[in-house]
């Protein structure tokens, strides 16, 4: 069975090469057929002590093309990106640009060379302006001195050529996060770069920032730049991408040469190897009594005061756009932010929350949106991320460790989740995205949870992993826990809850049940109050 | 297909336990390597490095910035540091040894310099916790303020303490016997020594209790948790600010514990000791693999970097090297841990 799909895979694989040659327009493929494609990667391979990250990936990007890279975590697209910075030195195999072999020991050989990787982190002084970020280093000079005039000229050229007016002499620490990502676009063309990569672009924009980079993006490929594309979202690549190529577990798995026939199922099923039909797997539950209610609440974020209920074993969820004040409503429940005024009761009774750890004794729990910010202990292992909270009711006399219930908890909840970690005191930091999520989720689980607030539970999680995080939210659920989801992903918010609040503003705008909510509806709630009314 | 397969994984298992392997000793025992190399190199080429007599001298020695490194621990693993030490280490001598001679109790004069550190430890911890303030900040004033009431108690001078008694934390002595109850006196006799001073004692048993403290206690724990990220330890459920107040304060307390250790020593409470007694501790902690950043530690690591300087500097007292030239060896020792310390975080990314 497997020997036939690997059969296959290579069949499509050796076509795919084959007519890459027919269809290159340089031609004599017969006594270079490396250098067909402006960048080729040759037979990279990297391995780090202990893990192979990369092996033998073999594939070309040609000029004026959108390729998309994606994958799993942990299947090689950022190491990938990472050899192209210059970051990484590959351990096999060679780059080469326009037919010239690249071997890069930093970033700045590669950005001579004309590349450029644009992290989701982006790589800006905030506190410099516009104009002085996208001459960095090599700032237009008369006389020894810095010209501030062509400077700010320069910049304004070049950002408009972007379908940008952004002042020059802006701090870029007070552009919205949309308009700083134009910025180090338009940065990494003052350095005359040919190929620019984006990892995970997206994460942080809004809708209309989004569609803005997507024209953006294609202008860059009618100028013949080479544009690397890596994200989760598949409706993403479908949209901007002209070609993909799949990974899993550091190998290339496929390249489709272009989009048309390709479809949303096939690239999931490349890309988890296995069939994933139905990601979020929704089935009815019966709802009892409220689990949680929250009446008036008011604190930083929000406009009005926020009143909702969730019952027992109701999956509410929140949708807005970035700013709507949506992790701002979960922080106030949760006592992480201080409240000015408003109740919460849990299962009827009220519940005094001054700070995290009343939520946690009066039974709510909150998954944060910034699980590297907010969720993990970077440097301590799995088995002190997930017993940090319970511990202090195991302990002896509430003080002395009982490491011999904390080894049995975390391998109880290790296997209960099926977190992938080669043993308990790995240190959390090197678990993919979704083993992270999956830790925070099973700290709570030995706590005497009524309420689980889950701020974008699967944000920046890889598909399989979201599958299992919803099918863990669906248990959770059905033994009667009241569950919030908070999730800027349409489909998602659509797909998995059993009731829909829209939030916009710093208010809430809406509320549908599953079978009411389209997205149309929900998107119209969720604009700002002038463009709803000309939506 | 298969074939390929299982010999990748071996690979990826060969690879991973050897490296695994030499991680482990560079993670936990890295310097305490070191410091049985360097203490191996010393007995070798010095003398009477390794004679007990000098060992007696190697503890007394390294005794002051071993008891506050104790606390240290704490501070460094909850993602602070504590300037004050120096100033609250050398005012509880003072204060010591005023209130021993007015209120002709030492007992009383003992507790006054533990409780004046403890004092100036809580505001530290209110004013870093309650206030936000960061703890460069706070501690670097309220270290020139104690430093301040230092010379004022003592009124610019060093105080002697008037009564015989008042030497008897710092300067009485273990006797051997205890230990070895077979040979009785005669094993102190014969080497020359009558006991094991109090002070060494006191840090032995600091590192232990500490250490213990760090390792299995929920306290210890959630030092390191909110070392490694305040504020997913508070969304955690870690009474953060709570946390911090406890470390400063135990901290203060040990600060003016040692300081009246010395004071008791020396039969004086000197108003100068202790300028840049901060900075040589938390340089032990660091030599020792302790993070500045938070998260990471363990008594290990202190006892070591502790051992390690004293060791240093006792080989070159013993070796009659220029004092000069003793800074630039400790400079060099830590630039050099911490270099290593680098290379090892390295490896790991």
């Amino acid at each position: 069975m497997d020997a036939q799909k690997t059969l296959a895979i290579a069949s499509i694989r050796d076509r795919i090469i084959r007519s890459g040659f027919l269809a290159s327009p340089s031609g004599n493929g017969r006594e270079m057929p490396e250098t067909q494609s402006y960048l080729e990667f040759q037979g990279i391979g990297k391995t780090f002590p202990g893990v192979r990250a990369l092996d033998d990936i073999t594939f070309g990007v040609d000029e004026g093309s959108v390729r998309a890279l994606i994958g799993e975590n942990g299947a090689g697209k950022s190491t990938l990106l990472k050899i192209l910075s210059g970051a990484y030195t590959p351990t096999a195999g060679v780059v080469r640009i326009a037919g010239r072999e690249c071997a890069f020991h930093s970033t700045a050989d590669a950005l001579a060379t004309g590349v450029t990787v644009i992290y989701q982190e982006l790589n800006l002084v905030s506190d410099m302006t516009v104009a002085e970020n996208l001459y960095l280093g090599h700032m237009p000079t008369r006389k020894g001195l810095v010209s501030r005039k062509t400077m700010h000229a320069d910049a304004r050229k070049q950002l408009e050529s972007l379908g940008e007016s952004i002042d020059p002499s802006m701090k870029v620490g007070r552009l919205p996060i949309g308009q700083r990502q134009m910025v180090e676009i338009a940065k990494a063309l003052t350095r005359g770069a040919k190929i620019i990569a984006f990892d995970e672009p997206t994460s942080s924009l809004s809708d209309r920032e989004t569609r803005n980079l997507f024209s953006v993006i294609r202008s860059l490929k009618g100028r013949g730049h080479v544009v690397l594309y890596v994200s989760h979202r598949l409706e993403e690549v479908f949209e901007v991408c002209d070609s993909v190529t799949v990974f899993r577990d550091g190998k290339h798995v496929e390249t489709f040469g272009t989009m048309e026939g390709v479809n949303h199922d096939a690239l999931v099923n490349r890309m988890v190897g296995r069939d994933i039909h139905n990601i979020y797997g929704y089935t009815p539950r019966a709802h009892g009594e409220p689990a949680l209610e929250v009446e008036g609440i008011l604190g930083r974020g929000l406009t009005e005061p926020a009143s909702f209920q969730v019952a027992k074993g109701e999956i509410a969820g929140f949708f807005g756009l970035v700013g709507a004040g949506r992790s701002e409503l979960m922080r106030l429940v949760f006592g992480a932010e201080p409240k000015r005024s408003g109740t919460v009761r849990v299962l009827g009774r009220p519940a005094h929350i001054a700070s995290p750890a009343d939520a946690i004794r009066s039974g709510v729990m909150l998954c944060p949106e910034d699980r590297k910010k907010d969720g993990i202990i970077p440097v301590r292992a799995v088995m002190e991320n997930l017993n940090i909270s319970a511990r202090r009711k195991h302990a002896y006399g509430g003080f002395l460790i009982n490491e011999g219930w904390e080894r049995k908890n975390a391998r109880e909840k290790v296997d209960q989740l099926a977190i992938r970690t080669p043993s308990l005191s790995q240190l959390i930091m090197h678990l993919s995205g979704g083993n992270q999520q999956k830790v925070i989720l099973a700290r709570w689980l030995s706590e005497d949870m009524k309420v689980i607030l889950l701020d974008e539970p699967t944000r920046g999680i890889d598909v399989g992993a979201k599958s299992e995080i919803y099918s863990i939210i669906y248990a959770l659920a059905r033994q009667g826990i009241g569950v919030v989801m908070v999730s800027s992903d349409l489909p998602e918010i659509l797909g998995v809850p059993d009731r829909i609040l829209v939030m916009s503003e710093g208010r809430i705008t809406a509320s549908f049940s599953r079978d009411e909510a389209t997205e149309e509806k929900v998107l119209r709630m969720a604009l700002p109050t002038a463009g709803r009314k000309a939506a | 297909m298969n074939g390929t397969d299982s010999r990748m994984s071996q690979e990826k298992l060969k690879a991973f336990s050897t490296d695994s392997l030499v991680r482990k000793l560079l993670d936990s025992g890295g310097m305490v390597v070191v410091f049985i190399a360097l203490f191996a190199v010393f007995s070798y080429r010095i003398d009477r490095f390794c004679s007990l007599d000098n060992m007696v001298s190697l503890g007394l020695q390294v005794s002051s910035i071993g008891i506050v490194a104790c606390t240290m621990l704490f501070c460094l693993a909850s993602g602070d540091f504590d300037l004050s030490i120096g100033s609250v280490y050398a005012c509880s001598g003072v204060l010591a040894a005023v209130v021993a001679n007015q209120t002709g109790s030492v007992l009383f004069g003992l507790l006054a310099g533990i409780l004046i550190g403890g004092l100036v430890g809580l505001v530290n911890g209110v004013v870093i916790a309650k206030f936000q303030i960061n703890a460069l900040i706070t501690t670097l004033a309220t270290m020139q303020i104690v430093r301040g009431l230092a010379y004022l108690v003592g009124k610019g001078q060093s105080v002697s303490a008037s009564s015989e008694k008042f030497t008897v934390l710092g300067s009485s002595l273990l006797p051997l016997g205890w230990l070895l109850p077979g040979r009785g006196a005669e094993a102190g006799g014969t080497s020359g020594l009558e006991g094991i001073p109090t002070p060494v004692l006191i840090t032995v048993f600091s590192f232990v209790l500490f250490g213990f403290l760090l390792r299995y206690t929920t306290f210890g724990r959630n030092t390191l948790a909110m070392g490694g990220n305040k504020e997913a330890a508070r969304l955690a459920g870690i009474n953060v600010s709570r946390l911090q107040i406890i470390i400063f304060t135990m901290q203060g307390l040990m600060a003016g514990f040692a300081g009246a250790i010395m004071a008791s020593r020396m039969g004086i409470g000197d108003p100068k000791v202790g300028v840049g007694f901060e900075l040589q501790v938390i340089s032990a902690c660091v030599l020792g693999g302790v993070s500045l950043k938070g998260g990471i530690g363990s008594m290990t690591f202190v006892v070591s970097g502790v051992l390690i300087m004293g060791a240093v500097e006792n080989a070159m007292n013993l070796k009659n090297l220029d004092p000069f030239f003793q800074y630039i060896v400790r400079g060099a020792i830590l630039l050099a841990a911490v270099l290593f310390d680098r290379f090892k975080q390295r490896r790991t990314d």
